[in-house]
């Protein structure tokens, strides 16, 4: 036959590979998104039994202050009352967030304004390190250096949400810095350029011009910081002290909802009330990281809009 | 082509090894020499207690080496999830540190229990408490929260700071069992794992938590209760009543390979050594025997 027209009408080697990598990519998307829908569903299957099966009142879940799963109050229903670890979760997230932006915010102007291209390599390494260490180290120094620091300094037994939210301080630091660094990045040049021939000094620059064309990506970076922190489990575990009663204060002990979870999953029967709290506690952590998420995709709306 | 090629062994490689991931164990020891004339075969998954799992994982490494064809997986995840595994039938064997009877959502009398050692408990205080003996009225007033300072128990002005495990745990539902006479325990500080509890009693002025003999070393103080030592020996007669038994549950009765592993783990190979070494008690050494409602009888 004609080879030009064998090569026209049969397909060819290269259409092949295009079809297969069609096939993988779509194979692993489905693969992925399977994943994610059967986790949502199973986690919400199992946290929603609470409120069906054993019949606890959702206000109640939410806005009680009692944690005592095993215990049975006058009218039958266990008393499971997730404000405690919900304050605590929000509390050690927002300060942490509270204390580290600064420092990233600063860190980050530093490395793409001021240093020169040796220090920005160097800072970026430094900042890369911060990520790769694994959080029971963390929890480990933290356990070892703040606690006794809080309990020398401020008094209580060291264990608290202070303790708590300066581990995850330096957990989400690396986070937002690296963020911010890509957003003030992202500012065009000519603003810099166009500011500084106005006769603005570097400082009015950086103030007046670059930190605000660059603030939905910095919001973006600070709330990726909080979704760490907020799911964060076992540092926050060695150092808040895991007691389920409401934070009377930064320096007393108090619980978040990743550390209860992990403490008390591998003691409970799948099916018991005790259990079914937990999954409504893990389903909130799920919900929550949601609420994270679409608040990023807000921002980020937002920004675009502006420029 | 060969780029794609790469591409699809690596995703099949992967996929392999994820689907490997759950019967690990196996290869290793294919090759090692048989010497038991009844040669038993099959498959067994262990999952459960933390506390007794370094025990399992070596005797099953031991086992396997004389038994080539028995493939056994060990694994941990805590008390509940083995006793709710072993029930749902989706592993051989649930390793507790608590009888089936007192975990809520089981059905003991399904399953059958295979006690295989014991372990002591004692309760622990930081160094600077100063203090090396209480009755165990003042124990249990310590962690009700009548008791608040060291004092009131001839130690040191210091304020008591409790570290509590978890609810639902083996460690915590032995040490209530034995000291709390029924009472609650104050809402306090809790801990999930040995190793962190030790550190945090260690290093917390006025600490005071419990933990199983093993893990009591020489940074901590652990107390004396009624002048009683919290010894292996006061242990196998009952002085000391804090104290144990490490189960492994099977539904129903155990299949011959799962038969032929629970004898060895009772047997004077493991007891006599590997219990000994890992800081258990064994289970041949014990003058008494505990029942699940916690009535201690001699043998």
């Amino acid at each position: 036959m004609d080879p030009i027209k064998n090569k026209i009408q049969n397909t060819s080697k290269e259409t092949r590979q295009d079809l297969y990598g069609r096939i993988i990519s779509y194979s692993c998307i489905i693969l992925i998104v399977v994943v994610v829908l059967s986790i949502f569903f199973f986690v919400a299957s199992k946290g929603i039994a609470t409120f069906t099966i054993n019949h606890v009142n959702l206000w109640n879940f939410l806005s009680g202050k009692n944690w005592n799963p095993a215990v049975t109050d006058d009218s039958g229903h266990a008393e499971l009352g997730a404000l405690p670890m919900i304050v605590g979760s929000f509390g050690v997230t927002f300060l942490a967030a509270l204390f580290a932006t600064p420092f990233a915010v600063g860190t980050a102007l530093y490395m793409t304004e001021i240093a020169s291209h040796r220090d920005e390599k160097f800072l970026q390494s430094v900042v890369e390190l911060l990520v790769g260490i694994p959080s029971v180290v963390y929890g480990f120094i933290g356990l070892s250096v703040v606690v006794p620091f809080i309990r020398h300094h401020f008094g209580g037994s060291g264990y608290g949400i202070l303790s708590g939210a300066i581990v995850l301080f330096v957990m989400v630091l690396p986070t937002i810095t690296s963020m911010t660094v890509d957003s003030l990045r992202a500012v065009p040049r000519f603003y810099k350029e166009a500011s500084l021939a106005l006769g603005a000094t570097k400082w009015q620059t950086i103030y007046k011009v670059i930190l605000r064309a660059a603030t939905s990506g910095i919001l973006t970076a600070i709330i990726f910081g909080m979704a760490r922190a907020f799911g964060e489990a076992l540092a926050v575990q060695m150092v808040i002290g895991n007691n389920a009663v409401m934070p009377k204060g930064l320096f007393s002990s108090a619980s978040t909802l990743t550390s209860v979870l992990t403490m008390g999953i591998g003691n409970t029967v799948m099916g018991t009330v005790s259990n079914n709290a937990l999954w409504s506690l893990a389903l909130i952590l799920l919900l929550m990281s949601l609420v994270f998420n679409i608040i990023v995709r807000l921002i980020g709306r937002k920004g675009r809009m502006q420029s | 082509m060969k780029k794609l090629t790469k591409i699809a062994t690596i995703i099949l490689a992967s996929s392999a090894l994820l689907v490997g991931c759950g019967k690990s164990n196996s290869s290793s020891n294919a090759s090692a020499k048989s010497n038991s004339s009844t040669q038993v075969s099959g498959k067994i998954t262990i999952v459960g207690s933390t506390a007794l799992q370094p025990l399992v994982e070596k005797a099953a490494e031991n086992f396997q080496t004389d038994n080539s064809k028995v493939n056994i997986t060990v694994q941990g995840g805590g008390s509940g999830t083995g006793l709710s595994q072993v029930q749902s039938g989706a592993v051989t064997v649930g390793n507790s540190d608590i009888f089936a009877e007192q975990q809520s959502g089981i059905k003991a009398n399904k399953l059958v229990d295979h006690k295989v050692a014991v372990v002591g408990m004692a309760p622990v205080v930081n160094k600077e408490a100063g203090v090396k003996n209480v009755t165990m009225k003042q124990l249990r007033d310590i962690f009700t929260g009548k008791i608040t300072n060291w004092k009131q128990v001839g130690g040191k002005d210091q304020s008591i700071v409790l570290i509590n495990r978890p609810e639902g745990s083996g460690t915590r539902a032995t040490f209530e069992g034995a000291v709390m006479d029924g009472q609650t325990a104050k809402k306090s500080q809790e801990q999930d794992s040995n190793g962190t509890v030790q550190k945090m009693v260690a290093q917390t002025p006025g600490a005071v938590s419990y933990l199983a003999f093993s893990y009591i070393k020489s940074d901590i103080q652990p107390l004396s209760i009624n002048g009683v030592k919290p010894t292996d020996a006061n242990v196998t007669n009952n002085k000391w009543k804090i104290w144990s038994y490490e189960h492994m549950y099977t539904k129903g009765q155990p299949n011959k390979a799962t038969k032929a592993f629970l004898n060895y783990m009772v047997s004077d190979k493991v007891q006599k050594s590997l219990v000994k070494d890992l800081g258990y008690i064994s289970i041949s050494n014990m003058h008494v025997a505990k029942n699940a409602a916690g009535k201690v009888t001699t043998k």
